[in-house]
């Protein structure tokens, strides 16, 4: 049992994520988390602004309850199943971050300099997570799908558009950490 | 309910966490890799005997999973966008309701973000390239 508080290994984590995918795919659904950012959107009435938004969000409330789930499940898991969130990552990175500012890596589950509640006083930081936050939206319809959409269940398929996109998806986050990180932080 | 096992699992396995998906671009942890090629592995198993009808829906019936249009520009760029939010907000859209689930309130920026970036790709849909 006391497995469980502690942080699950890849090997348990990975495999429960394609079960998740298959118990989806066996219910008549898929596995696509970004698809709700667009009902939301469909939802705030964006169906006035754009045929894009103009559909049946009413055939996807399964997915908003996996939301809902996602919600929980954090919830749960972060009160109840976890004695430290710290995240233990190389030292070398934690090394690399500390110069660059992020005073609790190693130490916390996210960022300080990001996800503290004092963020909401500094429109500086504000700002990078609305942009963050826009890029992901924006990209991940653009590309037609996200992590769980591309990476899990189209490469499972073996869909070369999605092999496409992950080469996409790792290219933007390398030039993101590499070249745009220096200038940011 | 499956949900509530995926949020469970994005939170545990840590693949939620920032620090995490840093990690991971800077290739110094095989975590990340480990987590998304094991279910990939086993989600192409389980694809195959899908295809093969040896597993079907939970009504006894042959599941079709459609394939996805072709194209290069699409995937492309619109993946690339994708990964600049990716590393800079350090969380893709499953883990930012996980995050809100933990309390981590500033994730709430990150959400409403990406509801923006959606809506703005539906004003330009028609004027990217395909």
């Amino acid at each position: 049992m006391e497995l469980i508080f502690e942080p699950w290994p890849w090997y348990v984590s990975g495999p429960m994520i394609a079960v998740i995918m298959l118990l989806l795919l066996m219910s008549g659904k898929n596995f696509g988390m970004s698809s709700n950012l667009r009902t939301f959107c469909t939802i705030a009435g964006a169906g006035k602004a754009s045929d894009f938004f103009k559909f049946d969000w009413k055939a996807q409330r399964w997915n908003l309850l996996v939301v809902a789930g996602a919600v929980i499940g954090g919830f749960i898991a972060m009160n109840y199943l976890t004695a430290d969130p710290a995240v233990k990552i190389n030292e070398d990175v934690v090394v690399q971050l500390r110069e660059l500012g992020f005073s609790t890596a190693g130490q916390a589950y996210l960022p300080e300099k990001l996800f503290s509640a004092d963020v909401f006083t500094q429109p500086a930081t504000l700002g990078l997570l609305l942009l963050g936050g826009f890029l992901v939206g924006f990209g991940a319809r653009y590309a037609g799908g996200c992590t769980s959409g591309h990476a899990i269940s189209g490469m499972s398929n073996l869909q070369l558009p999605s092999l496409i996109a992950v080469i996409g998806f790792f290219a933007g986050g390398l030039i993101m950490i590499n070249f745009l990180f220096p200038l940011i932080f | 309910m499956v949900g509530v096992i995926f949020g469970i699992t994005m939170f545990k396995s840590e693949a939620a966490s920032w620090f995490r998906i840093y990690e991971m671009f800077q290739f110094k942890s095989f975590h990340m890799y480990g987590i998304i090629g094991s279910a990939l592995a086993l989600g192409v198993v389980f694809v195959q005997l899908i295809k093969k009808g040896k597993i079907r829906n939970f009504d006894g019936e042959q599941i079709i999973i459609p394939p996805k249009a072709m194209s290069v520009p699409r995937y492309l760029l619109g993946g690339l966008f994708f990964g600049f939010g990716w590393a800079l907000a350090g969380a893709c859209p499953g883990p930012m309701f996980t995050l809100t689930g933990a309390g981590y309130w500033p994730i709430l920026v990150v959400i409403a973000g990406a509801v923006g970036g959606t809506f703005v790709y539906g004003l330009l849909k028609d004027k990217l390239p395909h």
